[in-house]
């Protein structure tokens, strides 16, 4: 947008000249009203406590005195959470395995539904909606639906002969089976997520890019992988940022199973539990959110970079 | 022809494909609606998987009136409208001036929005959470004179999260309205202001809609910043109460059900009376390219 403003301007030298005069004293606190305030609030919210969290994760406080007990420590609360913590492997093991299901099985399956429904078969409308439902549920209504199929004497269990008491398979309660039915269920939310991007990216496809393909005798298949694709590289990236940033953060869905804990930590349950839990250290809670910090920094530069390179 | 044929062919297996994958899709959904119509007597005899008995809306006048979950809907509509109005109108201005007028830091700014949109809300929890146990405001708003654990905090938090997206988002929308529209509002002598208010805003509309939507959508659906920023857990709004709820019908699972639904019911009816504002306030800022 400003390269197509700064562009318009230089050629038209009267008109800068024009407009730049026409900035009255009024238009100019206005002008600075309109961007100041949003851009102090956000500030002062968003990013100012981010640069404070990752600050106190080099200090000690108890968090009941006053700023003046905070005491600097360095690297201490990292090498503590890597050493001492016995959620933090486990919360870690868990995230990345959460990437991983997201990455590798429900986004490529979301992906593919779309392009299923691009080619607007009978039922289109019937299939959109079964897929974009889950998405407009909140995660922890999500936990509440899928209880009914997962618990003890619920669908599942029925399904298998295992309702009884005694002989129930506790697909919540057992450390071992837990996460890969939760993994399950943020699929069953993230799959409609993406089809949703990506129809929306198909759809803005030129369409005498497939017809050349067509024509070319090219298979279905290698059109999708050698022309489609590679036009979509935006939508392709936000597919890739939506992905992992939706893992990282996941807190809701396990905090309404079972508050996180027994097979279900993530780091964004660890950091709640270290400020608000009974087990409180802020330094910990600070050192976990600024590793959850870290690793956001990769897609979300991947990000900015995608959107505003074409500004530059 | 044998390409004909074999799309054919696979024309059929797409639409078996998702046809399987449909109803394993809304499967969940269908199997809560059902709990939360049957009485809980039925299922204790029965079983929760057997030939419903009784149908009837029951569970749903318990959970609404007896439960009181109706002063809940009340406090997500107390949040949810102020953030999304607010969020709009802040979000508009600064999109507005990044997009007509070029100066130097405009894109530094949209960067700073875009990417704090992104940010962990883990990162920023900790400072806030303090921040607001020592924000001082007037006793009506809350007794205890604290910030913390008051749904004005709950507004505030999530405009500054959000303000990032939609401002972005808002962004991307002006750079297609053509600049002649501005530029003639110039010419006609207008201040600032009026090109903003006047001549910008009622453009906006259709991206402002779309974004409403989403907005209201995701801000009824928080729950990370309700439980904690709230404290009292009547002040809740109903996603997190929900998980009180989950607590007191703990013996009365087709209730709990019923609750789910009604959490969900408003949701679902935005989605399909303004699905296509759904659909496009998810995309306005996707596919641009």
């Amino acid at each position: 947008m400003s390269t197509n403003t700064s562009t318009a301007v230089a050629e038209t030298p009267q008109r800068r000249r024009r407009r730049g005069n026409s900035f009255t004293a009024k238009d100019r606190a206005v002008i600075g009203g309109l961007v100041g305030f949003p851009t102090a609030l956000h500030i002062l919210l968003v990013w100012i406590p981010a640069i404070l969290t990752i600050t106190l994760s080099f200090c000690e406080w108890d968090g009941i005195g006053g700023i003046a007990d905070i005491k600097w420590v360095g690297f201490r609360n990292y090498t503590q959470i890597f050493t001492l913590y016995a959620d933090f492997g486990p919360a870690l093991r868990n995230n990345i395995l959460w990437l991983l299901a997201l990455a590798l099985v429900a986004t490529p399956l979301g992906v593919i539904l779309a392009y299923f429904i691009d080619k607007e078969l009978k039922g289109t409308k019937f299939y959109q909606t079964a897929f974009y439902l889950p998405m407009v549920l909140s995660l922890a209504v999500t936990g509440i639906v899928w209880d009914y199929i997962f618990r003890n004497n619920g669908f599942v269990n029925a399904m298998l002969g295992a309702d009884h008491p005694g002989h129930t398979i506790s697909w919540f309660g057992d450390p071992h089976k837990n996460i890969w039915v939760v993994l399950g269920i943020a699929s069953w939310r993230h799959i409609g997520y993406i089809m949703l991007l990506y129809l929306a990216g198909l759809k803005s496809v030129d369409p005498s890019l497939r017809e050349a393909a067509a024509i070319d005798g090219a298979k279905e298949f290698a059109t999708f992988r050698k022309v489609i694709f590679p036009s979509l590289r935006p939508v392709n990236v936000i597919i890739i940022v939506v992905t992992v940033i939706e893992s990282l953060r996941a807190f809701d869905l396990v905090y309404v199973i079972n508050r996180g804990k027994n097979g279900l930590q993530v780091l964004a349950v660890a950091v709640y539990e270290n400020i608000l839990g009974e087990s409180a250290r802020i330094g910990w809670g600070a050192a976990l959110a600024t590793i959850l910090f870290v690793l956001c920094i990769g897609p979300i530069m991947l990000y900015l970079y995608q959107t505003f390179k074409a500004d530059k | 022809m044998v390409t004909g044929k074999s799309s054919k062919v696979g024309a059929r297996i797409a639409a078996t494909i998702l046809f399987v994958f449909s109803l394993v899709w809304l499967f969940p959904i269908f199997w809560t609606l059902l709990q939360s119509l049957r009485p809980y007597g039925d299922v204790l005899k029965h079983g929760s998987v057997s030939w419903p008995q009784h149908l009837n809306l029951q569970n749903y006048w318990t959970a609404l009136v007896q439960s009181e979950m109706w002063k809940f809907f009340i406090n997500s509509v107390e949040v949810a409208v102020p953030a999304v109005f607010i969020t709009l109108f802040l979000a508009s201005m600064v999109a507005f001036v990044v997009s007509r007028y070029s100066f130097k830091f405009n894109i530094a700014l949209l960067m700073i929005f875009t990417a704090g949109n992104l940010l962990p809300p883990q990162l920023i929890f900790i400072p806030i959470f303090r921040l607001y146990l020592n924000i001082w405001v007037p006793g009506w708003i809350n007794e205890n004179n604290v910030l913390y654990d008051t749904q004005l905090g709950l507004v505030l938090i999530n405009v500054a999260v959000q303000v990032g997206f939609a401002t972005f988002v808002l962004s991307n929308y002006l750079k297609t309205i053509p600049k002649e529209i501005s530029e003639s509002a110039l010419v006609d002598g207008a201040s600032v202001w009026q090109h903003y208010y006047r001549v910008m805003l009622p453009l906006l509309r259709p991206a402002l809609a779309s974004l409403g939507v989403l907005m209201t959508t995701w801000i009824y659906n928080d729950f990370f910043w309700s439980v904690v920023l709230l404290k009292t857990g009547a002040k809740r709004p109903i996603t997190a109460a929900l998980s009180n709820l989950q607590g007191e019908f703990f013996t009365d699972y087709n209730l709990l059900a019923a609750g789910a639904v009604l959490a969900f019911i408003p949701t679902l009816v935005v989605f399909f009376t303004l699905r296509k504002q759904f659909v496009a306030g998810l995309t306005i800022g996707s596919t641009k390219g």
